[in-house]
């Protein structure tokens, strides 16, 4: 990979052992992705915020970072372990609340929009067509690829955070124009957002760096975050297109027996003890299409929504967050199901989600069964 | 062989087809691999040349390889077929070696074996 002269300077720690740092990454990056240069980005996506998921050496390692780096272009952030408003209502340990804390403030410190979401499309405006940008969450860079008209590479907490420190990326793969070699064929009817998600998850399992989908023609937002979900939870593969198949691409078909095996392997309860809606988080149009659908309804257990802050803020303003809770539901934000110790196998055995991506993270990380049902189901068995 | 992060590293091959999902299926402190579906479940990738396709999954699976480091939990290098950004930052800032083989050389490295890697010598022997 070639630098410019002051990339070089910085890479040999001229600018002190942060840029020195920043360099390293994007120069290992660079090479891994066969980048010829590095190229200026305008916005920063940053994941590793969860104390859960970056633990004490994360935590640690920020603390000092933050005492001395100050990010250069506009930087937002993933969400945290959980919601500052309403975390005396869970049984979390201090330890925890006290290192989650500490990371928001070295976030805050180094200069961030303190966006906590992992949808950052739905609550900023989208810069113009073909901006490069760099986000690590990896369903709001398949988002920003495929949907969004940006140009990112699916980064890695360290790949993005070395972005928001020098405002630069590797020129790699994904944000060269890239064909995809592969199509998948959706062979399923009337798809509901779980079979979106389960798509993705297939596509994510077999795909390179981008996949072709045909068979596709429209796809409502929910379906669209949970397809997004879905391919950044089980590989590496960054965008997708839609679009009929091309004459010489490997084709792969999405049939009732792949998604059958998809449901096998992260459905693994029958039923749940609580219900979580949000991962990714849900955003206005979704909390806009929750509250019609709860009208003169009420959940029968306890069931967690997973919104952004300022969704959350204007969901109230229009009347959509009342209207959810008054049918008894929770509304967190700055937090997601996944990975949230607020879902703690200490109390509850299985959850109910239409997530693919939660359904992964609730059964590895968390530890507990997931019982897979799409929204419209969730509803129907279980309000009243 | 392609070098992503340069050094030199001596231990007992740990070997999988299966990639790797840093986040979510491997304790950050002792370096235990604990996904089920996993077929390395039960073993630690401490101390060792872990050989594995490639990572998957979350980019805060790169948080995972530096927790590794700082617990000394971390394996010696790594030796991959193809990259994914998550497992090089995480070398990069980890200061773990990391290369890229050819399929054929992957398939010559045996789970169990004493090596050394070397990224001067482009080497692994």
């Amino acid at each position: 990979m070639e630098l410019t002269k002051e990339e070089d300077l910085a890479l040999g720690g001229e600018y002190g052992e942060t840029m020195q740092t920043a360099y390293r990454i994007l120069v290992a990056t660079g090479e891994a992705t066969n980048a010829q240069k590095l190229i200026p980005i305008k916005w920063a996506h940053l994941s590793g915020v969860n104390y859960n998921t970056i633990g004490d050496a994360g935590e640690e390692f920020l603390a000092k970072l933050s005492k001395s780096a100050k990010f250069k272009v506009m930087t937002t952030v993933n969400p945290m372990g959980f919601d500052f408003d309403k975390v005396s209502k869970y049984n979390l340990s201090d330890d925890f609340v006290k290192k989650q804390q500490s990371i928001r403030d070295s976030y805050r410190k180094m200069g961030v929009i303190p966006s906590f979401s992992c949808i950052p499309y739905e609550i900023f405006d989208l810069p113009e067509k073909g901006t490069q940008v760099s986000f690590a969450e990896s369903n709001a860079a398949i988002y920003a690829n495929s949907i969004g008209n940006l140009k990112t590479n699916k980064e890695s907490a360290f790949s993005a955070l070395a972005s928001a420190l020098t405002g630069k990326s590797p020129y790699s793969d994904l944000r060269v124009d890239d064909a995809p070699n592969l199509t998948i064929r959706m062979k399923i009817e009337r798809p509901n957002e779980m079979a979106f998600g389960m798509l993705g998850f297939f596509a994510g399992k077999i795909a390179d760096n981008s996949v072709r989908i045909s068979g596709v023609s429209t796809m409502d937002k929910r379906s669209c975050k949970s397809l997004c979900g879905g391919m950044g939870t089980s590989g590496r593969c960054g965008k997708f297109v839609l679009g009929e198949e091309t004459p010489n691409s490997e084709k792969v078909d999405f049939g009732k027996k792949e998604m059958q095996n998809i449901h096998d392997e992260l459905n693994t309860a029958e039923k749940g003890d609580i219900i979580t809606l949000g991962s990714p988080q849900l955003g206005l149009e979704e909390m806009a299409d929750l509250s019609a659908m709860l009208k003169g309804r009420s959940f029968t257990k306890r069931c967690m929504i997973f919104c952004p802050r300022a969704v959350q803020e204007q969901a109230r303003k229009i009347g959509y967050a009342n209207e959810i809770e008054r049918a008894g539901c929770e509304i967190l934000s700055d937090c997601c199901t996944c990975l949230s110790p607020l879902v703690d196998k200490n109390d509850v055995d299985s959850v109910t989600t239409n997530s693919i991506k939660g359904a992964y993270y609730l059964k590895n990380s968390n530890g507990v069964d997931v019982n897979l049902k799409p929204l419209s189901q969730i509803i129907q068995d279980e309000t009243k | 062989m392609k070098v992503i992060v340069s050094g030199k590293a001596h231990g007992i091959i740990l070997k999988t087809n299966m990639p790797i999902n840093f986040l979510g299926s491997i304790d950050k402190k002792t370096g235990m691999i604990n996904d089920k579906r996993h077929d390395l479940v039960g073993k630690s990738v401490k101390g060792h040349i872990l050989v594995f396709p490639h990572g998957v999954g979350s980019s805060v699976g790169a948080y995972t390889i530096y927790s590794l480091k700082s617990s000394n939990a971390a394996p010696n290098a790594m030796v991959c077929t193809k990259t994914d950004l998550t497992v090089a930052s995480g070398c990069a800032l980890a200061n773990i070696p990391l290369v890229i083989v050819p399929q054929e050389e992957f398939g010559r490295l045996e789970s169990g074996k004493q090596v050394t890697l070397d990224t001067d010598s482009g080497k692994i022997s």
